[in-house]
């Protein structure tokens, strides 16, 4: 996508709440505060305003940029833009950071106001449940009754539909992206070990690293290794890397040897470097954790018997971590209530990953289902 | 056109074949189309009845049409079967102009009997009059109905009425009406011999 298509310079803006936000858990988060932004204008009757959840590692900057030498605009500036699928010409669009996050909403990097430290190890382990909840009231902060489309990606899509769920009258589209009605025992085993990886780390101190002016870098960048390696697929890793080697021969070490190598490592750093251990911990298990059929006895169908958003369901074909069969389970019990939706599966290569790619027949289907939304 | 993709687009013989699916769909059913190309049949049947209409549709082209057509479409493959449907729930199942291009040709009619109260079937009849002179020319039959030839086609499982009337009575298959036509025309008349395109509503016996 060419620049003069991007929502160009943007800011992050922040919203405090003071209403009690009693959670799944049983606590109650006092006070807190979300920082979001927007792109595009909100239309007289309020009635064009699209949010997009982020999934594990994401936050509130969706598009453009903070400042023009920024290296990478926002995590899903492909999509969101003046013309683009996601058109900020029509759409107002927010992007907010979930609770628990470590990129400007309240989370255990915050200071606790109660007690003049960081939250650490006591933050709250927060749930979609209480995301969307808190979403909501950031809704009713900006004056939103009812979302045109909530979007949203994996941990994200979890949160669209749970957003229908939740207000099935403040949500008239969903579109839910290579995502899961819940998730698999292989797939909680992979948050396992990445969360294994950072509470063994030496350096996490039951999560009080803060305290201790230290962060957990080898669990943190073993988790995210681990990660890289679920979203991509096999394919595409061979296509990518194959068995080439970094410098052309063989050094019996234990150092980079293959190119693959040095990409995990690469990829290990950069997000140790930039991301909090105990948001790390508390997204995964957020993911964990959601599984909204649980309380109808696992039959999903009867988890959505209330839902009255139209939705886009969109699977890819090589993703194995959010395989198409669990989006066609979403699919079937919209069916089975009559719901309105479309599911596609599109033919990628990209694995999990895919879903942030700017896929051209992707990108042709949310542009078509997004143009024909009424605001 | 990509191979895959069946013969929804050849509109002379399309048209009469929807006017009559049409007649047996109920108002207000809850139906289903396998293979619902760019969803102009389910459109046409909401427009009729007001359907509450699901298409089925592989092709990434048809799927995208049938989208903005404002149909709820599926992208999914029929050969894997219809698993992730309850039984018994859809009205209608429709299956039109697919069947000869199906590998799975008895388990599809066997899952639409299981999904929906009723199933309607279309074909187009290899036994027509005119396929039958091109084999006797001693050629595959080339024509509008079947418009591929042999190393092309999708067509894998063509059949005659009558072969099709056998499948029903050994699968315990009720056949609740069955039509003929050939160019929009009713057949009476020798219809596996004279008619075109042959028409099926189903049920389980």
């Amino acid at each position: 996508m060419s620049e003069n298509n991007s929502v160009g310079l943007v800011a992050p803006q922040s919203a405090h709440f003071d209403t009690p936000l009693p959670l799944k858990s049983g606590e109650v988060l006092t006070q807190y505060h979300l920082t979001y932004e927007t792109y595009g204008e909100l239309n007289a009757d309020k009635s064009n305003a699209v949010l997009i959840c982020h999934a594990l590692s994401g936050n509130h900057h969706v598009a453009g940029k903070y400042k023009e030498t920024d290296k990478a605009p926002g995590w899903w500036d492909n999509l969101v833009g003046p013309g683009k699928p996601l058109d900020t010409n029509k759409f107002f669009v927010i992007g907010v950071n979930n609770l628990g996050g470590c990129h400007g909403s309240s989370g255990p990097s915050n200071t606790n106001p109660a007690t003049d430290r960081p939250y650490s190890a006591t933050f709250p382990i927060v749930t979609v449940e209480d995301w969307v909840e808190s979403q909501a009231r950031l809704m009713d902060y900006l004056g939103i009754q009812q979302l045109a489309a909530v979007i949203g990606g994996s941990l994200g899509g979890m949160q669209a539909l749970q957003w229908t769920i939740a207000f099935p009258d403040r949500v008239k589209h969903a579109l839910v992206i290579a995502s899961a009605p819940n998730l698999t025992a292989q797939n909680m085993a992979f948050n396992e070990v990445a969360r294994q990886a950072i509470i063994t780390d030496p350096e996490f101190h039951d999560g009080d690293y803060y305290n201790h002016g230290v962060v957990p870098r080898r669990g943190l960048r073993i988790a995210r290794m681990l990660g890289h390696i679920t979203y991509l697929s096999d394919d595409v890793m061979g296509a990518k890397f194959g068995r080439k080697l970094r410098d052309g021969s063989i050094k019996y070490s234990f150092d980079v040897e293959f190119e693959m190598e040095s990409y995990l490592r690469y990829q290990g750093d950069k997000f140790a470097g930039e991301f909090d251990a105990n948001t790390y911990l508390r997204m995964t298990r957020a993911l964990d954790y959601f599984d909204p059929a649980l309380n109808y006895g696992n039959d999903l169908s009867a988890a959505l018997a209330h839902v009255k958003a139209k939705f886009l369901v969109v699977s890819f074909t090589s993703d194995w971590r959010f395989s198409p069969a669990r989006s066609k389970e979403i699919v079937k019990a919209l069916l089975d209530n009559e719901i309105s939706v479309r599911y596609a599966e599109v033919t990628a290569a990209h694995g999990h990953d895919a879903f942030l790619m700017p896929d051209p027949h992707y990108h042709a289907i949310m542009r078509s289902y997004l143009a024909k939304i009424k605001v | 056109m990509s191979q895959s993709i069946p013969m929804t687009t050849e509109n002379t013989v399309i048209r009469p074949d929807f006017a009559l699916i049409s007649q047996w769909v109920k108002p207000n059913a809850k139906v289903l189309d396998l293979g619902c190309g760019d969803g102009e049949l389910l459109t046409h049947l909401h427009h009729q009845h007001d359907i509450r209409g699901y298409g089925i549709e592989k092709d990434d082209k048809n799927w995208l049409t049938a989208m903005e057509n404002g149909v709820d479409v599926l992208q999914m493959d029929l050969e894997s079967g219809l698993s992730g449907f309850e039984d018994l729930s859809f009205d209608t199942v429709i299956l039109s102009q697919t069947l000869q291009a199906m590998h799975n040709t008895e388990g599809i009619v066997k899952e639409m009997l299981r999904v929906g109260r009723e199933a309607i079937v279309t074909f187009p009849n290899f036994g027509y009059w005119r396929n039958r002179i091109q084999i006797l020319l001693g050629q595959m039959p080339v024509s509008k109905t079947l418009p591929y030839q042999w190393y092309d086609t999708p067509n894998v499982h063509l059949c005659t009425i009558h072969d099709f009337d056998t499948f029903c009575r050994n699968h315990n298959i009720v056949v609740i009406e069955r039509k003929v036509i050939t160019g929009g025309q009713d057949v009476q008349f020798l219809p596996n011999f004279l008619g075109n395109l042959a028409m099926y509503r189903l049920k389980i016996a």
